[in-house]
């Protein structure tokens, strides 16, 4: 083979290989496009802060002992107020109740990859 | 076409067990979060999210019936860790098992190290097939006797009884970390191991629990200058001063025990330069590293992140010396897969034995092999359709566009909720085990004549 012919080939390898890493930056910014576009407001703080922050403060349960008893000051005359949808939160206004705090779950039940 | 399995086209992966309920409805208990052969590959160890522990034992008899050898079955099952509220920290910490690590066998018993986000534990099961009979001072269920009542004396004898295998927390290494933890890692002495969460680093005896050393520290003094987090560490197999730990950002740092008491100051660090011209808001996100396992020989490292896996030279710190492509159609789908979380899901990874073959999971069910030297990759598939004991399972492909030839897969038809996130190589032979949400699947090589 010549030497000629060898560095044709790489050449080729090297055109499609920018080619298909040109096609990929595309597809990947015409995704980045879409999201700016239904969330605005999004990448205003660079992309890293934000999920790291939630993911070192996954687990965390808050509750204000001073906001419960303002609520239930205020309370004292009507109804309790109903949850809202998301059950896990239970903060501010709202006062919670045992109905309202996740289940813990059963520890008891053996795996069913051993049955 | 075959797959690939360290023999170039030779290898044929086969079906062999499938362990877990068939149905839909998965308890979320149930999700299986950890995969681990032990150094033998007669134990194969499952943790789940709800704190459980399975360990299935290799059948002794398949082992030297070649066709069998996949043959895994239940051998042990624990409760290994309980949820908990941290009252002071307003903190709940989740049962699940985020890493099972064996300890090198030693002796009779057999111990591993199981983790949840705050708490490390050492496991010894060990086997009892025989009960001392004959006690004098003793009945046989165990109340006291009278002394008085005895007017002979005999010697205990041990008899033969049903094999039990019981499992003991010997250790509970707690209240160490103040992240969650996502790495454990055995020493090659034997003697330490450590303990990752996403800021710090722990170095342990194995036989102290109330002292650990911290050997990593990235927790920057003003936590809003927090820019990336550890995700996964690993020491080196066979060099017991030398561990590495890879980065939210795509960087491995290796770090060299004896350089200093507090690793902070990384010996190398492994990071591909970026194009400039490809940073996009995704970027930083799937370039962060689920997971880092050194080859069995030490000589080179393999990183995740999500849509790739590498293979690191430790003698080059500058690039990777093989990338592999993991599901590169997935660009297209970045936007949703943001949305829907997935872009955050964590892949692991793994060497066969003789560090030829590299395997991850994927979507919808598939996992991919790569044979590194005769340059084949493989996408297969665990499913309950190609569940007939000793099936080859067919090589499975997602078309990216334009027309699907028949058997393809389209990229909008992929089941995201599917995904296969660990996987385990048995260290010896070509046996590997692959975990879907709920379900265990165990597939081996279908051995040719030709050898």
């Amino acid at each position: 083979m010549s030497s000629e012919n060898l560095s044709d080939t790489q050449m080729e390898y090297e055109d499609e290989k920018q080619d298909s890493q040109e096609k990929n930056t595309n597809l990947v910014k015409g995704e980045e496009v879409k999201l700016k576009a239904k969330y605005p407001g999004l990448g205003q703080k660079p992309g890293g802060s934000d999920f790291l922050m939630k993911r070192l403060q996954k687990g965390q349960k808050y509750f204000d002992s001073g906001d419960y008893n303002m609520a239930k000051a205020k309370m004292k005359n009507k109804q309790l107020p109903v949850a809202g949808p998301d059950k896990n939160l239970v903060t501010g206004d709202h006062i919670p109740t045992p109905q309202d705090l996740p289940q813990r779950r059963s520890s008891l039940v053996t795996s069913k990859l051993a049955g | 076409m075959a797959g690939a399995g360290g023999g170039g086209n030779d290898v044929q992966w086969c079906f062999s067990q499938v362990k877990g309920a068939i149905d839909d409805d998965v308890a979320e208990a149930d999700i299986i979060s950890t995969v681990e052969f032990n150094h033998s590959g007669e134990l194969l160890a499952t943790g789940d999210k709800g704190g459980r522990v399975v360990i299935f034992q290799q059948e002794l008899e398949s082992k030297n019936q070649p066709q069998c050898r996949g043959e895994y079955n239940v051998y042990s099952t624990f409760q290994s860790h309980e949820p908990e509220f941290d009252y002071l920290k307003s903190l709940e910490i989740e049962e699940k098992i985020n890493k099972i690590r064996w300890l090198p066998q030693k002796n009779a018993a057999q111990f591993l190290l199981s983790t949840n986000d705050k708490t490390i534990k050492l496991w010894k099961i060990s086997e009892r097939d025989k009960r001392p009979e004959g006690y004098n001072l003793k009945e046989e269920d165990g109340r006291y006797r009278d002394p008085t009542t005895v007017t002979t004396l005999r010697v205990p004898v041990f008899h033969p009884m049903d094999l039990m295998v019981e499992a003991s927390p010997r250790r509970v290494f707690a209240n160490a970390h103040t992240y969650h933890i996502n790495s454990i890692s055995v020493n090659s002495d034997c003697e330490t191991y450590l303990s990752a969460d996403d800021l710090r680093i722990n170095l342990w005896n194995l036989e102290i629990t109330d002292r650990s050393f911290n050997i990593v520290d990235i927790k920057p003094a003003n936590m809003e200058e927090l820019t990336e987090v550890i995700t996964a560490a690993e020491f080196h197999p066979n060099q017991c001063n030398t561990f590495v730990y890879s980065s939210s950002k795509g960087t491995i740092r290796l770090c060299d025990m004896r350089a200093s008491a507090l690793c902070d100051q990384h010996s190398k660090l492994f990071e591909e330069p970026e194009d400039p011209s490809n940073r996009s808001f995704f970027s930083e996100i799937i370039s962060s590293i689920s997971d880092v396992k050194f080859s069995h020989s030490g000589r080179y490292m393999m990183t995740r992140d999500y849509l790739t896996v590498k293979i690191w030279d430790l003698n080059m710190e500058s690039r990777p010396v093989e990338t592999y492509q993991v599901h590169e159609y997935l660009r297209s789908k970045l936007c949703s897969l943001y949305e829907n979380d997935c872009i955050f899901d964590k892949f692991e990874c793994c060497w066969n034995g003789n560090d030829s073959v590299v395997m991850t999971g994927s979507y919808n069910n598939f996992f991919r092999m790569f044979d590194r030297g005769y340059r084949q990759d493989v996408t297969l598939e665990a499913s309950r359709e190609s569940s007939k004991p000793r099936s080859v399972l067919k090589p499975r492909k997602v078309c990216t566009g334009g027309k699907r030839k028949k058997d393809e897969i389209s990229v909008d038809s992929l089941d995201f909720n599917k995904k296969i996130l660990h996987t385990a190589w048995h260290p010896q032979d070509n046996i590997i085990a692959v975990a879907t949400t709920n379900n265990l699947y165990i597939f081996q090589d279908r051995l040719t004549s030709i050898q």
